[in-house]
């Protein structure tokens, strides 16, 4: 069902030959944006690593609940309240499923990732990690699974482990079990970078975790796009992602945690519909997850979330990798070509995300020129500064391929940085 | 392929600009220059580091800056640091206000202003081209809040 496996190398044969198979046309008629046009050009869309369009079955799912199926969720003796609660809990399961977990209670929803790791450190590390704990993260993590372990770190004293990339953006496992030891407590990594495109052994890095005693937790907002996840296979702890990544609306993210592990978690933020009884002496809180749904949840959200994944698994997962190994792929070779553009991440397991600079033309610059012909793509630091450190860089530009992205948009790509060089040649 | 949106590109990159985004002036760090102040675009994380040495009179004597960036932001830093010598702190003040108004495209620049340093604002006009391109006007005056930065004693300058 769910690919763990690299995308890039072809370690699935049959990748190709299901891509032949793989309708983008079809797809890309589900999809408005698809139609927009931007500076006079057809939109080529190449930021849904920043954030993916939605397909229609996702936007009348949700018009369709807010104008038919629309009431507070978990309150009501009134049917309409019953249904929407229904739709809300039916979301649950949809991820549930769709993760492999193994049970709806460990799916908890929360605004986006961040929340989700944010809920994790608040709740989940004030509670067991006290000072000289260590948690291990690596070189390549977003700016939300840096910082909040940087808040803790000052607020307890833990003290934070960088596990390293070589120069083409490989994760090492080798050095990352080397700083696994007694004091570790936590290893929270990304499934895969969202600069470099960069697949981590997840499986592998639960296993050392596990080995050295200490939790596993993943940062899924890109990776659960570009390869899926299941939790049991990979015995993870925690699990992030966010739903606006996946096609899927904002304001929705998920935190997968196992059972035991919620269950000893204190509250994240106190509110309604997370208790059990109130006073005002004492309160006593409701079990996981709606321990950690204070108040009103993204209800709507949550059943266009569960739209998005139920659209994606009836293209199918893997067929959907397929088509981006067949992206990334055409895109690495035509880039290559351009003289002076460097690819930065060239990992043995990647998936399609292509990062590069040109030289004596900053990524900001690109950015702007390749607009000018309907061209979208994200320049800047990606919100993962150390790792444009690791790197020397101050900026790249990025493309990110999503499932509805064709080979033609890599040539218009293509034309279009060429364009941008002329203008700086 | 020559469109509308084309023009609008060219002439935000102006020979002048490239010119001078390839090979910023005063691009260096002078041993004395006692002010100085960072400046950094969160959004795209382009940083700069603009010096400069006040006079008699608070005339600014030097003007210097290092730092990466896109071409746009370091043409800037270039021509402003160039246009700014000789210049006192309250000229540079009602310069960085008219040049700031050619950039956003709001508005006038302010008569007296215009008539002031109609020599500079001359040569800054070809970075108002940023005004088509509203995400890109932090570039073209990251400099100029930079330096205010530093004269003002003010720790850094951001322009997000």
């Amino acid at each position: 069902m769910t690919m763990t496996t690299a995308i890039n190398e072809n370690i699935d044969p049959k990748a190709s030959e299901r891509a032949n198979f793989y309708d983008v046309e079809a797809i890309r008629a589900d999809f408005p944006a698809m139609q927009v046009e931007v500076n006079g050009h057809p939109l080529t869309f190449l930021d849904s690593g920043a954030s993916a369009q939605k397909p229609v079955q996702v936007l009348e799912r949700m018009d369709q609940a807010y104008r038919e199926e629309y009431a507070n969720v978990h309150r009501g003796a009134y049917r309409l309240s019953e249904l929407a609660t229904d739709n809300y809990e039916n979301a649950r399961a949809t991820v549930a499923r769709f993760m492999n977990a193994a049970s709806a209670d460990e799916i908890i929803f929360t605004r986006n990732a961040t929340a989700a790791v944010n809920l994790v450190a608040s709740s989940w590390g004030r509670k067991n990690l006290s000072a000289g704990d260590e948690v291990v993260i690596s070189h390549m993590e977003h700016h939300a699974n840096i910082v909040p372990w940087q808040m803790l770190r000052d607020e307890i004293g833990i003290v934070i482990k960088i596990a390293p990339v070589d120069d083409d953006g490989n994760f090492l496992t080798d050095e990352f079990a080397a700083l696994l030891g007694e004091k570790t407590k936590l290893v929270s990594i990304t499934q895969t970078s969202n600069v470099l495109g960069t697949m981590t052994p997840i499986k592998e890095i639960a296993r050392l975790a596990h080995e050295a005693g200490a939790l596993a937790m993943f940062d899924g907002a890109q990776g659960i796009v570009h390869a899926g996840i299941d939790v049991q296979d990979v015995d993870a702890d925690f699990y992030v992602f966010t739903g606006h990544k996946l096609y899927g609306p904002t304001g929705i993210g998920v935190l997968y945690g196992k059972r035991d592990i919620l269950k000893d978690m204190p509250p994240y933020q106190g509110g309604g519909d997370m208790i059990e009884m109130v006073t005002f002496e004492k309160t006593t809180y409701r079990e996981p997850p709606a321990r950690f749904e204070a108040g009103t949840p993204p209800i709507i959200e949550a059943i266009g979330l569960a739209a998005a994944i139920d659209y994606v698994t009836g293209i199918g997962q893997d067929a959907i990798a397929g088509h981006e190994v067949e992206l990334l792929n055409h895109a690495t070779a035509a880039l290559s070509q351009i003289d002076g553009l460097t690819i930065i991440g060239q990992a043995r397991q990647k998936c399609a995300i292509v990062s590069f600079t040109i030289e004596g033309v900053h990524p900001h610059d690109i950015g702007t020129i390749i607009d000018a012909r309907g061209v979208a793509i994200r320049a800047g630091h990606h919100c993962a500064q150390p790792l444009m450190d690791r790197f020397g860089l101050a900026a790249t530009a990025r493309a990110s391929f999503g499932m509805y992205n064709k080979k033609e948009d890599v040539d218009v790509l293509v034309d279009a940085l060429l364009y941008a060089k002329e203008i700086f040649a | 392929m020559d469109d509308a949106m084309d023009d609008d590109i060219r002439a935000l990159y102006q020979e002048v600009i490239l010119d001078h985004g390839k090979n910023p002036r005063n691009f260096r760090h002078p041993d004395d220059a006692p002010l100085e102040a960072h400046g950094n675009n969160p959004l795209c994380g382009d940083k700069l580091t603009v010096y400069v040495r006040l006079g008699e009179g608070d005339t600014i004597e030097d003007a210097a800056f290092e730092g990466r960036g896109c071409a746009i932001s370091i043409a800037s830093a270039s021509m402003m640091t160039g246009i700014l010598r000789g210049k006192t702190v309250a000229e540079m003040e009602r310069l960085f206000g008219a040049f700031h108004t050619m950039c956003t495209g709001e508005g006038e620049i302010d008569a007296a202003a215009g008539r002031e340093f109609e020599d500079d604002i001359d040569k800054l006009r070809v970075l108002s081209g940023v005004k088509q391109f509203p995400m890109r006007v932090k570039c073209a005056t990251l400099a100029w809040h930079t330096v205010n930065a530093a004269i003002l004693g003010e720790q850094g300058a951001s322009t997000e």
